[in-house]
C-alpha cells in the first residue's frame, strides 16, 4: 500500500466503494451500448459483406470474424481475472472480487465460442468437427480452467472466502496459461507433423482485417457492458443489507 | 525450535502416521495398476498396439492414482485440527507445508517406480525405456504432488471436493503429462530424450519455487 | 520484551461479519498478563469466531488487535500464543509421546519438560499409548499438556471443559490458575462458570444480534 501515493489509493477506493461503482456502472452501460453498435454493425457488414470470399476457402473462412475476437477474449478475460485476483489478495478491494467472479461467465462463453466456431470451421476445411488443433486444443483447457473457477465459487458457501479462493485460482492459472500453451502446441507439431494451421496469421487483406479489427474491439466493449452488469448484480447480492442498497430498492423508478 | 527442525518433525509424524496407516497406502498403488490392466482388456491385447499406447496409459494412470491419492494430502489434518496449530506455528506455514507435501510424494509417488517394472512388462515396453520411466517418475511424480497441493488446498474444506478437484488439478498437470509421457515415448524407439527431461526438470524447479506460497493461501482460506 | 508483555493483549472495535449477518461489532478489552477472560453468551452469539479472529484464522471486517503494544503481525504474537479448539490437533494413530514431540518442535520449549506436564495432567505412564485408545477426558488433557509444554503466554481455549469430569475440570482450573499466577494471560469460552478469584477474571458478555 505504501508504494502507492495516498491520492491516488483514495481514488481507487473511492472508485470502487460498491455504492460508487453502481452509480457510475449505469451511467456508463448507455453509452458503452451505443458505441458496442457503431461497432458492431459496420464490422458485421465489412466482414459477412464487403469483404472478398477467400479463393481457397471460399465464403467459410468469415467464421473468424467471429472465431477470432471470441479467442482473444477468452485469453483476455481470463489474464484480466487474475489481475482482479491479485488486487483482491493484496487491497482486499471487494470490487476486484465482484469484478473477477462475474468475468468468469463471460469468459468461459467467449471461450465455448471460439471452441464451437472453431470445430464448425474444421468441418468444411479438413472434414470433420473435431481436430486436435493445437489452438483448439488449448482453448478446450482454458475453458477447463474457467470451469474450475466458476465451480469453486459455487462449492465454497462463504462468499468472501469463495472470492479469496477463486483470487489465489485464477493466479495460479495464469502462470500455468503460457506453460500449458507451449506444452500443446509442441506436442502439436510432435504428434501431427507440421500441418498448416488454420489460425496461423496468412497475409491478410486490409479490407478483411478492417472488420476484424472492429469485430475485436466491438467484442471488447460488449464484454464491459456485460461485466459491468453482472457486477451490478453481484453487488446487490453481497451488499444486500447495506443501507445504499435499501434506499436504492424504495427509490421509485 | 528451528525450521529445519520443524520440517523434519511434519515429515517423520507424516512417515509414521502413512505407516500405522498402511492399507490406506496402498490403495493408490493398486488404483494405478489396475486401471493399467484394463487398457490391454478394452482395446485388446495386440502388442504393438499396447506398446505404442505405453507411454501414454502409464501417465495418464499415474495422473489418476495421483489425483486419487491427494486426498489424504490435508483431510486428515484439517478434520483433527492440526491444520490450525500448524498455521500457528511462528515458522512460514509455505516451507512447513513442503515438508508434508514431501513425505507425501515419499509415500504415494516413489511407490510408482517400484511397479513400474510391472507395467512395462504388462504393455510391453521395451526394457531400454526403462530408465526413462524411471527418470520421468522421479521428476514428474514430485510435481504432481506439489502442484495437487494448491488443488487440495482449495477444496479441503469442502464436503464434496473431490469432482472439483480434478477439475482444478487436471488441466495443470497437462504440460507434466504431455514432456513425460513423450519422453517415454521417444525412448523406446531409442530416440534422444534430453530435451524432454530437461525441460521436466526447470518444471519440476519452478513448481518447488512457485506452488507453497499459493498452497499457503488457500489453506489459510480453507481453515477460516 | 517482558517489559513490552506487560502492556498484553488489546483489542478495539473488533468487528465480524458472516454472510451479511454481523456476528459482533465494536468489541473492545484488554488482557493484562495475570488475567482471565471469560467470553460467554449463548450459542451462535461468535464466542468461537472472537477466537478463531484472534488467532488470525478469520479476518476482521473492522478493528485492531495488538500484542505487546504491537500489531499481532509485527510482534511475536504468534511465538507467544498457543490455541486449543474444539478439534484438538491430537493425532490418534500416534502415541501420548510422539503428539507432545511434535506439538514442541513446531514451537519453543517452556516452563516444563514432557514428564512434568503429562505428571501435571494426570497422564503419567501413558506415554506409549496410542491416542485412540484414551478417554475423551484423557485426550483433551492431552492437548492441554501441550500448553504446559510449549513456550505460551496467552492460553486461547475454546470450550476447555468439554467432555471432561469434575476433577477433569478442576485440573484445568489449577493450570489456568497456575499460569496466570506466573504471569500468564487465558482467554476462554466456556459454559461453565469458572471459580477463580474476581481481580484476575474478566467476563465479556456476547449479545447475540438476532
Amino acid at each position: 500500500m505504501s508504494i502507492i501515493p495516498a491520492p491516488i489509493s483514495r481514488f481507487f477506493h473511492k472508485t470502487a466503494s460498491p455504492p460508487h461503482f453502481y452509480a457510475l456502472a449505469d451511467k456508463l452501460i448507455p453509452w458503452l451500448t451505443v458505441l458496442f453498435l457503431l461497432l458492431l454493425i459496420p464490422g458485421l457488414y465489412g466482414g459477412l459483406v464487403m469483404a472478398p470470399a477467400d479463393y481457397q476457402q471460399g465464403d467459410s473462412y468469415r467464421i473468424i470474424y467471429i472465431h477470432v475476437p471470441a479467442a482473444w477474449m477468452s485469453l483476455f478475460i481470463y489474464v484480466l481475472m487474475a489481475i482482479m485476483g491479485g488486487i483482491a489478495l493484496v487491497w482486499r478491494i471487494k470490487l476486484a472480487e465482484v469484478m473477477l467472479i462475474s468475468s468468469a461467465p463471460i469468459g468461459a462463453g467467449f471461450t465455448f465460442i471460439a471452441l464451437v466456431t472453431g470445430s464448425l470451421w474444421g468441418k468444411p476445411m479438413w472434414g470433420t468437427w473435431w481436430v486436435w488443433d493445437a489452438r483448439l486444443t488449448s482453448e478446450l483447457i482454458l475453458l477447463f480452467l474457467y470451469l474450475g473457477v466458476t465451480s469453486l465459487y459455487g462449492a465454497i458457501e462463504d462468499k468472501r472466502d469463495a472470492a479469496r479462493a477463486v483470487s489465489i485460482l485464477a493466479l495460479v492459472g495464469v502462470v500455468n496459461i503460457p506453460i500449458i500453451h507451449y506444452s500443446v502446441e509442441w506436442w502439436n507439431t510432435l504428434h501431427q507433423g507440421p500441418t498448416v494451421s488454420k489460425m496461423d496469421k496468412p497475409s491478410i487483406h486490409i479490407s478483411m482485417l478492417i472488420p476484424l479489427l472492429l469485430m475485436a474491439v466491438a467484442f471488447k466493449v460488449y464484454y464491459a457492458i456485460a461485466v459491468l452488469q453482472a457486477a451490478k448484480l453481484q453487488l446487490l447480492k453481497r451488499e444486500a443489507s447495506a443501507q445504499w442498497v435499501k434506499s436504492l430498492l424504495e427509490k421509485p423508478q | 525450535m528451528s525450521l529445519t527442525q520443524a520440517v523434519w518433525a511434519i515429515i517423520r509424524r507424516d512417515l509414521l502416521l502413512a505407516f500405522r496407516r498402511r492399507a490406506e497406502m496402498a490403495n493408490p498403488l493398486l488404483f494405478f495398476v489396475m486401471v493399467v490392466t484394463l487398457f490391454p482388456l478394452a482395446v485388446g491385447a495386440q502388442a504393438n498396439l499396447l506398446q505404442a499406447m505405453a507411454p501414454g496409459v502409464i501417465w495418464v494412470s499415474a495422473l489418476l492414482a495421483a489425483l486419487l491419492s491427494l486426498d489424504g494430502l490435508f483431510r486428515s489434518d484439517f478434520e483433527d485440527g492440526s491444520l490450525e496449530q500448524l498455521l500457528l506455528s511462528p515458522h512460514p506455514l509455505s516451507v512447513l507445508i513442503l515438508g508434508k507435501i514431501f513425505s507425501h510424494w515419499l509415500v504415494t509417488g516413489l511407490p510408482l517406480l517400484l511397479v513400474a517394472p510391472l507395467l512395462a512388462l504388462f504393455l510391453g515396453l521395451p526394457e531400454k525405456a526403462m530408465p526413462t520411466l524411471w527418470l520421468t517418475l522421479i521428476l514428474a511424480t514430485p510435481m504432481l504432488s506439489l502442484i495437487g497441493a494448491i488443488g487440495v488446498a482449495l477444496t479441503v474444506g469442502l464436503r464434496r471436493g473431490g469432482m472439483i478437484l480434478s477439475l482444478l488439478v487436471l488441466p495443470l498437470y497437462i504440460p507434466v503429462l504431455i514432456f513425460a509421457s513423450s519422453a517415454v515415448d521417444r525412448a523406446t524407439s531409442g530416440l534422444p530424450v534430453t530435451a524432454q527431461i530437461n525441460i521436466l526438470m526447470a518444471m519440476l524447479l519452478l513448481a518447488l519455487v512457485l506452488t507453497p506460497l499459493p498452497t499457503a493461501a488457500a489453506l489459510k482460506m480453507s481453515v477460516n | 520484551m517482558e517489559e513490552a508483555i506487560q502492556s498484553g493483549l488489546e483489542i478495539t472495535d473488533l468487528s465480524c461479519s458472516r454472510d451479511d449477518r454481523t456476528l459482533f461489532s465494536g468489541l473492545s478489552f484488554t488482557v493484562h498478563p495475570g488475567q482471565v477472560l471469560l467470553l460467554e453468551g449463548s450459542n451462535g452469539s461468535g464466542k468461537t469466531t472472537v477466537l478463531r479472529t484472534l488467532c488470525g484464522f478469520r479476518e476482521a471486517d473492522a478493528g485492531e488487535i495488538r500484542w505487546a503494544g504491537q500489531s499481532i503481525k509485527e510482534s511475536s504474537f504468534f511465538a507467544d500464543m498457543a490455541y486449543v479448539g474444539h478439534a484438538d490437533g491430537i493425532k490418534k494413530e500416534l502415541t501420548v509421546l510422539e503428539n507432545l514431540r511434535f506439538g514442541l518442535a513446531l514451537s519453543r520449549p517452556g516452563h516444563y519438560s514432557i514428564e512434568q506436564a503429562l505428571k501435571k495432567v494426570q497422564l503419567a505412564g501413558y506415554d506409549d499409548n496410542l491416542v485412540q485408545t484414551l478417554s475423551a477426558g484423557q485426550k483433551r488433557r492431552l492437548s492441554l499438556a501441550r500448553l504446559l509444554i510449549i513456550h505460551s503466554i496467552l492460553w486461547i481455549l475454546d470450550e476447555p471443559f468439554t467432555s471432561l469430569d469434575k476433577q477433569g475440570i478442576e485440573l484445568i482450573e489449577t493450570l489456568i490458575d497456575a499460569h496466570v499466577n506466573q504471569g500468564g494471560m487465558v482467554i476462554l469460552t466456556s459454559h461453565h462458570d469458572l471459580s477463580l478469584p474476581y481481580t484476575r477474571l474478566q467476563r465479556i458478555h456476547l449479545n447475540s444480534c438476532h
